[in-house]
């Protein structure tokens, strides 16, 4: 497929591999802060192409492992609801929530269906006029425009039954807590592609110039990431950290503006509970006042026991980038993708589900016992 | 999550684009992109291109990629 095929050569892929490691002389560490990063890096073998001092830490880039198991028991709770459809990205059915999931949920009769679009769910809606059709909104700024696009569609289409619950969250500002946190020490940044469709390259700069720490902007491909941690390398090894676009196919400094002002004119930004982190400010995006009569909170209050987190599981620590999936003693143990503990081995973008799937090279576990 | 493939848009009617790739043919808002024309390539993501591929940087990140692998055989 054009845009993906080339992007895939494997000696194009050797020449970076080369130029990486004639450019590379000591160890320094970088978060992949996407979830999609992580299974390419993975599936591609990358940290095999690179050298064992590049260390590759997975983040928290993964919208559905970052989601609070608090929020998890709103949706589930809105979803016991009688005459609610519940929808939601396919991803989010089998995460564990304090007592149940999605999944068990609609075993037990619930009415819980997965979509692949927010307007899936508006159709829905006009189908099952007589129902209330509730879209779980989980996302980062890739996603969150095209929820705020439905949404603005619903109310031209004057489609009363459809409502979202938002739990889309930002980028940098989580970016900016993980930093603030000095967990975890880190030289760059491969930032997520999508988001930055977006939002450009912009919001990155504090980055760089608050904590010197290095920023390239990647696609998904093997060539994009390797070149990525090229930009990085070079950046790291000569002291001049800063925000380069390794995808400029997709991605401009300014980012795509009329999503934007979508997403502006249906949310206002607000505190979001990040699942391992807490709550971030400046971090979340809820429906504006005016939007209020498609916010499903508003239309549907529901009183929830206080969240319980898995017992054992070690998400929030794999999300913060302080652990990696094998160091969690329940990683393919109790925990494997046929029975989850954890978000992180539900999601397709989910470290742990990566770590299982691909395989998990000591590399990484080589290069801590050498710092 | 933030999976997003390119498509090439083959008909455009207001703000909704016919897109093609490999075969599969597939109806996508434009509501995000309004600047897409027929012929480009978008990146589609949960039923809306949130961007438009830029051909020629595309072009010129491949003639750098080949440039570098070039420059390591001789190496
Ligand atoms: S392996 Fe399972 S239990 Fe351990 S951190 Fe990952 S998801 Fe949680």
């Amino acid at each position: 497929m054009k845009f993906i095929d080339e992007y895939q050569d494997s000696r194009l892929a050797k020449g970076l591999a080369d130029q990486i490691a004639r450019r590379s002389t000591r160890s320094i560490r970088l978060m992949e802060f996407c979830g999609g990063h992580t299974h390419a890096i993975l599936r591609y073998g990358i940290r095999q192409l690179v050298p064992a001092r590049v260390e590759l830490r997975s983040g928290p880039g993964c919208p559905v492992c970052v989601t609070a198991t608090a929020d998890l028991d709103k949706a589930i709770a809105l979803a016991r609801l009688p005459g609610v459809i519940v929808t939601t990205f396919g991803d989010m059915m089998r995460v564990p929530g304090s007592a149940s999931s999605l999944q068990q949920a609609k075993a037990e009769g619930a009415d819980v269906r997965i979509v692949y679009s927010a307007l899936d769910a508006i159709e829905m809606a006009r189908a099952n006029p007589e129902k209330e059709v509730i879209f779980v909104g989980i996302g980062f700024e890739t996603t969150a425009p095209t929820i705020a696009a439905s949404i603005l569609k619903a109310r031209r289409e004057e489609t009363t039954n459809f409502r979202v619950l938002s739990l889309n969250k930002l980028t940098p500002p989580v970016m900016k807590a993980l930093l603030d946190s000095g967990e975890i020490q880190l030289d760059g940044i491969i930032c997520p592609g999508h988001v930055s469709v977006v939002i450009g390259s912009a919001p990155y700069a504090f980055i760089p110039r608050d904590y010197g720490v290095a920023c390239a902007i990647s696609g998904f491909e093997p060539l994009d990431i390797l070149l990525s941690v090229d930009r990085l390398v070079e950046q790291v090894e000569g002291g001049t950290p800063g925000v380069e676009i390794a995808y400029s196919r997709g991605v401009t400094a300014d980012g795509n503006r009329k999503a934007r002002e979508l997403m502006d004119e249906v949310f206002e930004v607000g505190d979001a509970n990040w699942r391992g982190i807490g709550i971030v400010p400046d971090s979340g995006l809820a429906l504006r006042e005016e939007y209020g009569r498609f916010d499903a909170e508003k239309a549907f209050p529901v009183s929830l026991q206080p969240p319980r987190e898995p017992q054992g599981c070690r998400c929030g620590d794999v999300i913060r980038g302080t652990t990696t999936p094998s160091d969690c003693e329940l990683f393919g143990k109790l925990c494997t993708p046929e029975r989850p503990v954890g978000p992180c081995m539900v999601s397709s973008e989910g470290a742990c589900a990566a770590y299982h799937q691909y395989g998990y090279p000591d590399i990484s576990q080589g290069f801590e016992s050498k710092t | 999550m933030c999976l997003a493939v390119p498509v090439r848009i083959v008909s455009i009617a207001g703000d909704e684009a016919e897109t093609e790739i490999a075969g599969v043919r597939r109806r996508v808002s434009i509501a995000l992109t309004p600047e897409a024309k027929v012929g480009d390539y978008v990146l589609l993501h949960t039923g809306y291109a949130i961007g438009v591929v830029d051909e020629a940087e595309a072009e010129e990140t491949l003639r750098l990629l080949q440039e570098i692998a070039d420059l390591s055989e001789v190496h």
